[in-house]
């Protein structure tokens, strides 16, 4: 008897494998089928990483995408865009990508992974503070007082390069108390309460409505970062990809991303 | 993670000091001579064993050995290994202090809710420590339901601070200490117990004469499990301590980070990681690696 449970055991354990594996192949399969058709209307599960500042802009560029290709799917991984360089180069299965920096998008071209990236928008700094300000955050200068608790990206993450920029330009030294993987982890810490202060994007703070109060970093110190975008030369679905490419380049894709808070390049 | 399979034999059969180790497994795998295994299970063994090692393999043979120490000296690593050690060992004795009392009062009283308390206390095991991170943000963050009043009446705020990375950890380790402990009290023999209350000696006396070194080994067990855990804690951490080198950035943060920046770092600092787990491991040799005799 315990022998016959040992055995259906080991049999489901290997069912599960096998559904694992089959998983992966029905991809591939419906990818053959998909790129082998001739039909021009494109169909299929689009899967778009894109930095995390692009979440709410691109949300809403991919139901409108859906709404005009009915039959494609579009799916989104949002994350600092350094995080998506490394699943990109280590094989991550996804059609197109989304830098918030050019340079995190030319180490994904360097390794193969993309060509010929557009700047689809440019974004600026700002600082995002609680809308009870409890550090009285006036400007860049009140960062730089220890009294001030501030949370910035990681310096590897576009948005946190680009506040070490806006310092520099600045002249002002600012110790953070942590540096979050993300734009939006800085944003959720500022919108917690937890600290005073983060250093986000203009977009970053329109997006988070009431939830944050903006200050404003003068125009002449600070950081403006570039957004690429490129279809992956691994796509399963080329043809969505490059459409979907098109549809974000197009008027339609500047109207929303110029309602977000994005500047056109 | 469930309660550690309890011995009902007592530990050490009188005879087993004169046993050979080779004898003594002899005996506990049931004394016969061992039959090739069934197809049907040795397949998905060695499938097991294949992804299990497979992994560990790959750090080893992508290790950038010839730059090991140049690498390692130039990245935080110091800095976030010396924060890990003395966090989680910070964490494991807090977790001693007060979670070998928590295991006795489990394992030895009676109280209404009895149940409900054990399941709240182990729900750490289970709980994703990320969602632990959320919740202790909410309880001891600066507008936390506990945490604000920290910052009104005494000015301190814990969150981003080496005390949250401590607690973060003793949160999620703590359980693995209490679950082992309170396992090994449950299966010690009640007789010594009895016979030293009997001869006129006070609880406390008892529990720190006798009760603690009856269960000394799952006590060390537990300590070590903890402190292993503590070590390798990640979501919690980065949730309710952020991330800032030599402050609240500890070995498992690094090496998350590194693997954007830097990936031949990552995987050196994966490799420490490692070593270190194995050092673990071997000092608890006897429990694991003789099979069965978790306790």
């Amino acid at each position: 008897m315990r022998r016959i449970a040992l055995v259906t055991l080991a049999g489901l354990l290997g069912l599960g494998l096998a559904a694992c594996g089959s998983d992966s192949g029905s991809g591939t399969g419906t990818a053959a089928a998909s790129s082998a058709s001739t039909s021009p209307s494109i169909s299929g599960d689009l899967t778009v990483l894109a930095a995390a500042s692009l979440t709410e802009s691109f949300t809403t560029l991919g139901q409108q995408f859906e709404a005009a290709h009915p039959g494609v799917t579009v799916t989104f991984g949002f994350a600092a865009s350094s995080a998506l360089v490394s699943q990109i180069t280590s094989g991550a299965p996804a059609d197109v990508f989304a830098s918030a920096s050019t340079k995190n998008m030319d180490t994904v071209v360097a390794a193969g992974a993309a060509a010929d990236p557009t700047v689809f928008a440019e974004n600026t700094m700002e600082i995002a503070v609680p809308p009870s300000n409890p550090g009285t955050v006036t400007g860049l200068d009140s960062l730089a007082s220890s009294a001030v608790t501030t949370a910035l990206c990681q310096p590897q993450v576009p948005c946190g390069a680009a506040a070490e920029k806006v310092f520099s330009n600045a002249g002002v030294t600012v110790k953070p108390v942590t540096l979050e993987p993300d734009v939006k982890s800085v944003l959720s810490k500022v919108q917690l309460g937890e600290v005073d202060a983060g250093v986000v994007y203009v977009t970053d703070v329109l997006a988070a409505g009431d939830k944050v109060v903006g200050v404003e970093i003068p125009a002449d110190v600070n950081a403006s970062t570039s957004y690429p975008i490129a279809a992956l030369t691994r796509s399963s679905n080329a043809a969505a990809a490059a459409a979907f490419v098109d549809y974000v380049l197009s008027p339609a894709g500047a109207t929303v991303l110029t309602a977000a808070g994005f500047q056109q390049p | 993670m469930t309660a550690p399979p309890v011995d009902r034999v007592p530990r050490r059969p009188p005879s087993s000091s004169t046993l050979s180790r080779r004898e003594r497994e002899r005996r506990a795998t049931g004394g016969g001579a061992r039959r090739s295994a069934p197809a049907a299970l040795l397949v998905p063994a060695v499938v097991a064993i294949a992804f299990l090692v497979i992994p560990l393999a790959g750090l080893l043979l992508r290790a950038p050995w010839g730059d090991a120490w140049t690498i390692l000296h130039g990245s935080q690593a110091g800095e976030a290994l010396k924060l890990s050690l003395w966090t989680s060992t910070v964490a494991t004795a807090i977790s001693l202090v007060v979670g070998v009392p928590l295991a006795w009062l489990l394992a030895r009283t009676e109280f209404p809710g009895l149940r409900l308390v054990r399941a709240l206390v182990t729900l750490p095991l289970v709980l994703p420590p990320v969602v632990g991170g959320v919740a202790l943000l909410l309880a001891f963050g600066r507008n936390g339901f506990l945490g604000q009043y920290l910052d009104q009446w005494f000015g301190i705020t814990i969150p981003f601070s080496p005390a949250a990375v401590v607690m973060a950890e003793t949160f999620v380790a703590m359980p693995f200490l209490v679950v082992t402990v309170e396992g090994a009290l449950r299966s010690a023999d009640r007789g010594f117990e009895e016979a030293a209350a009997t001869l006129g000696a006070p609880r406390m006396v008892v529990f720190r004469r006798v009760t603690l070194p009856l269960v000394a080994p799952s006590l060390v067990a537990g300590a070590v499990l903890c402190w292993a855990r503590a070590l390798g804690e990640f979501g919690a951490t980065i949730t309710f301590a952020g991330s800032f080198p030599g402050r609240t950035q500890t070995m498992p943060i690094a090496v998350y980070y590194a693997l954007e920046t830097d990936p031949d770092a990552a995987i050196l600092l994966s490799l420490v990681l490692l070593l270190v787990s194995v050092v673990v491991l071997v000092a608890l040799r006897d429990r694991w690696l003789r099979g069965g005799a978790v306790g």
